[in-house]
């Protein structure tokens, strides 16, 4: 039989660090009462410390502890939780890092995570000097507000609650009760939080000359309930999301595509070909399925994308190299063949188009005409198809290699057809690409 | 057979080669690719991927995460590798195995976001308070963006410390053709667990340069996990020996390994006249620059790195060797140069050949501004 534990504090390394009459002292042994009360096996919980007088209570238990840096300890709680949704979270932490690390506070409430949350909250900063913190009562003098502090409070319990969490409790450090909170607080499934109010003997009494009588009144002035404000179930965020994604379990991962040769080319040099056009237009698209097209047909090719942040806006030029090695070309030389649609796509091309040499070839959209270039100029009018915008970057290549022969069109027709999906429509724009080039 | 795949699914993929469990991930491009694939991968194996609030809850997730038994990763780019100092600092601290993608993009700040950079090069080694080493992978391309992630993983668990795996948009987003066979996979390395039978101190070591056993939150050892200097009980501690021995102990068990962690590819030629350094995306046209100058009967020998940090010292010495010139290839303004400047001669030149104008270099720079023409 399993001995029950008396106490999870570590008897050889007390008393506990903290200035005489200060609360932590007091919540961390109602900690101590709760953990035997709920006779938690300590392999199987952490207590995680944040930074602040709390910071230094994880030292004299005899669990598993984590403690990390200011305002942090959530996110640690939260990735141990993802990581071991069987382990018990308990996260101390000061008013100080509910202040500097709201942001996980918030959204490990809006998550439901499986956390417990102690807020030793002394209202004020005690480890570093007595500065303000974003609980500290309006008209209280700290350090940092040495004629009468003008913020609002935090009302911490309101906040994680209005936003999901399923347990909010506040009291005081001097609550007979609070092993018993605490325990229950720990039993819940879902986010839990405990806003404990206390005395800092250090800084905050003798500032104001404070006592808990004058605690407990500035709770009530300022209309900050105590006891259990907010208690529902609810799914708890490392179960639920386990839960969400079982039925991906075992699915394979990220299978290649092999793409394998039967086609031949007579491209012996790298071959750079620009493509240029407008965001939303397919360039990408009708890049991927010339590279594809090459690689059935031997070569080896790359494709460099350019794209400003905006989505179905501006413009978006794809840099393909088809090479006879594995050079992992990226387009860094002058391109040979270029391709230019839509406004947009000049506009970002036009310096490129007036530097290529005679010996490259430029596919227009006639309608772009005249630009300057010394290039051979091939215009494609697109006036007369009834293909949408969207098919003219596909029917552009097809018209290019039809006039270049750098592969045969069956490899460009069998890549366009890899995605069933977009089959018909690729092979459609390759078909009046070809018909595009006959009639120029 | 051969696919077409880009730099982001080949690091997805190494990473769950590697036996990645865990990513946590906020999206920022050009990283998000990466966050995307682990989102819709991860839950296949059995493994936990979330887009956290932050980048700070990203790194933070980890943390815990891989305390817990997880191998963890998570992705994003400068501005983000800027919120994620505090945690790779708690991960040096406290020996965490952590894979951490950079997808590097222009800076400073915002910078462009979809315009590749190598800006962040001296920042991921010292982006920490107290500048302990970290370890730095730069891949050159795809097939390389697959191997290193595997590498990476390797790494943070032989030292239990954070590896940065340093791409950059190009790298990442370019798509390219890989032959499958090529594709090196890195053996998984089983992480070094404590002997359930003795008892676990937690960052107890023999050697300085040793690496302490890992024990996971939920086994069967008490595990104290400290962001403060700390005994090797993990306690907190002031004592000056016992923080010495830690801070030394942070560097030893990289710097007195470099052997375990250099990578670099030497193709060096007798009687070189230069030699042309590059890492990354610069790597491709460097080497080809060093062709042309060849074919063109210069005699130049070519380095490329891709274990930036700790630096290669022993292989950038050797590369070196009797030439005149080094010229050093990077997409900022002479970052890495100055980790070559230190390791040159008096009579070797170190010159630069830099863009930040988000544009990459091209074979044709590197001979002019190398001076190879």
């Amino acid at each position: 039989m399993i001995e029950a534990l008396t106490t999870y504090l570590n008897e050889d390394l007390l008393p506990l660090p903290f200035c005489p009459g200060c609360g932590h002292s007091a919540i961390v042994k109602h900690l101590d009462a709760a953990l035997v009360q709920l006779q938690l096996d300590p392999r199987q919980m952490v207590l995680v410390t944040d930074i602040g007088c709390q910071g230094l209570a994880d030292h004299y238990f005899d669990t598993n502890a984590f403690h990390g840096l200011h305002g942090r300890s959530v996110t640690y709680a939260t990735g141990i939780k993802l990581a071991n949704p069987d382990l018990k979270a308990i996260v101390l932490i000061g008013d100080g890092g509910t202040g500097i690390g709201g942001h996980h506070l918030l959204n490990a409430a809006r998550r439901n995570m499986g956390i417990t949350v102690l807020v030793f909250n002394n209202l004020n900063f005690g480890m570093t000097g007595g500065e303000h913190s974003v609980t500290t009562p309006p008209g209280a003098r700290t350090t940092t507000t040495r004629y009468g502090h003008l913020e609002r409070p935090l009302d911490l319990c309101a906040t994680v609650g209005v936003n999901g969490a399923g347990f909010v409790a506040r009291t005081t450090s001097f609550d007979k009760n609070l092993p018993d909170l605490i325990a229950a607080a720990i039993q819940h499934d879902g986010f839990a939080l405990i806003d404990i109010w206390e005395l800092c003997t250090a800084y905050f009494v003798e500032e104001n000359r404070f006592n808990r009588a004058l605690l407990e009144r500035t709770m009530n002035d300022l209309g900050f309930a105590t006891g259990i404000l907010y208690r529902h179930d609810g799914p708890e965020y490392s179960q639920a999301t386990r839960a969400a994604l079982s039925d991906q379990r075992g699915k394979p991962t990220l299978p290649p595509q092999p793409l394998e040769p039967r086609y031949t080319s007579a491209v012996e040099t790298a071959v750079h070909c620009a493509i240029a056009g407008a965001a939303g237009a397919k360039i990408g698209s009708a890049a991927s399925i010339f590279c594809q097209g090459a690689i059935l047909s031997g070569l080896w090719a790359t494709q460099r994308s350019d794209y400003p942040v905006t989505v179905k806006t501006g413009h978006s030029v794809a840099d393909v190299v088809l090479s006879r090695d594995d050079a992992f070309h990226v387009g860094t030389t002058p391109p040979d063949l270029l391709i230019a649609l839509f406004p947009e796509g000049l506009h970002k091309e036009r310096g490129r188009i007036a530097r290529l040499g005679p010996e490259a070839t430029l596919f227009i959209d006639a309608a772009l005409l005249p630009v300057e270039t010394a290039a051979r100029v091939v215009p494609l009018d697109f006036s007369g198809t009834r293909q949408k915008k969207e098919a003219w970057a596909m029917m552009a290549v097809a018209a290019m290699l039809g006039q270049t022969g750098l592969y045969p069109l069956d490899a460009l027709r069998e890549a366009a057809a890899l995605r069933p999906a977009f089959a018909a429509q690729n092979l459609a724009a390759i078909a009046a690409g070809v018909e595009l080039l006959a009639r120029g | 057979m051969r696919e077409f795949i880009d730099g982001a699914e080949a690091i997805a993929r190494g990473a769950l080669d590697a036996g990645c469990t865990f990513f946590a991930g906020y999206p920022i491009t050009p990283a998000t690719p990466i966050l995307l694939h682990m989102i819709r991968e991860l839950p296949k194996v059995g493994g936990v991927a979330i887009q956290a609030e932050d980048e700070i809850a990203s790194l933070g997730f980890c943390l815990g995460a891989a305390m817990t038994g997880a191998r963890a990763m998570t992705a994003t780019s400068g501005p983000g590798i800027a919120l994620y100092s505090e945690h790779t600092g708690l991960a040096i601290m406290g020996e965490v195995p952590v894979v951490i993608v950079n997808v590097q993009r222009m800076g400073p700040s915002t910078g462009g976001a979809t315009t590749t950079a190598q800006g962040d090069i001296q920042f991921m080694r010292w982006g920490t308070s107290g500048g302990y080493p970290v370890i730095v992978l730069a891949p050159t391309d795809v097939r390389d963006c697959y191997r290193l992630t595997g590498r990476a993983f390797d790494l943070a668990e032989r030292f239990r410390v954070p590896v940065f795996l340093a791409t950059d948009k190009d790298t990442v987003a370019t798509r390219a053709t890989v032959d499958l066979a090529a594709y090196e996979r890195v053996p998984v390395r089983e992480r070094p667990l404590a002997d359930p039978a003795v008892t676990f101190v937690p960052y107890h070591v023999t050697r300085l340069d040793d690496v302490p056993p890992l024990a996971h939150f939920g086994g069967l050892h008490l595990v104290r996990f400290t962001s403060s200097s700390h005994d090797e009980r993990g306690y907190l501690t002031k004592n000056p020996p016992d923080v010495d021995r830690l801070n030394r102990h942070l560097a030893a068990k990289i710097e007195d390994h470099l052997d375990e962690v250099a990578l670099v590819e030497s193709d060096l030629q007798d009687g070189a006249e230069a030699l042309v350094i590059s890492y990354g995306i610069t790597a491709r046209p460097a080497q080809k620059a060093v062709q042309t100058a060849r074919a063109a009967g210069r005699r130049v020998s070519s380095l490329v790195v891709r274990s930036l940090w700790p630096v290669p010292e022993a292989a950038i010495r050797a590369a070196l060797g009797g030439v005149r010139r080094a010229v050093v290839v990077e997409l900022n303004l002479g970052q890495y140069r100055r980790e070559i400047e230190r390791l040159a001669r008096d009579d070797q030149e170190v010159v630069g050949v830099h863009r930040v104008d988000g544009t990459l270099i091209g074979a044709g720079e590197i001979l002019v501004e190398g001076g190879l023409a």
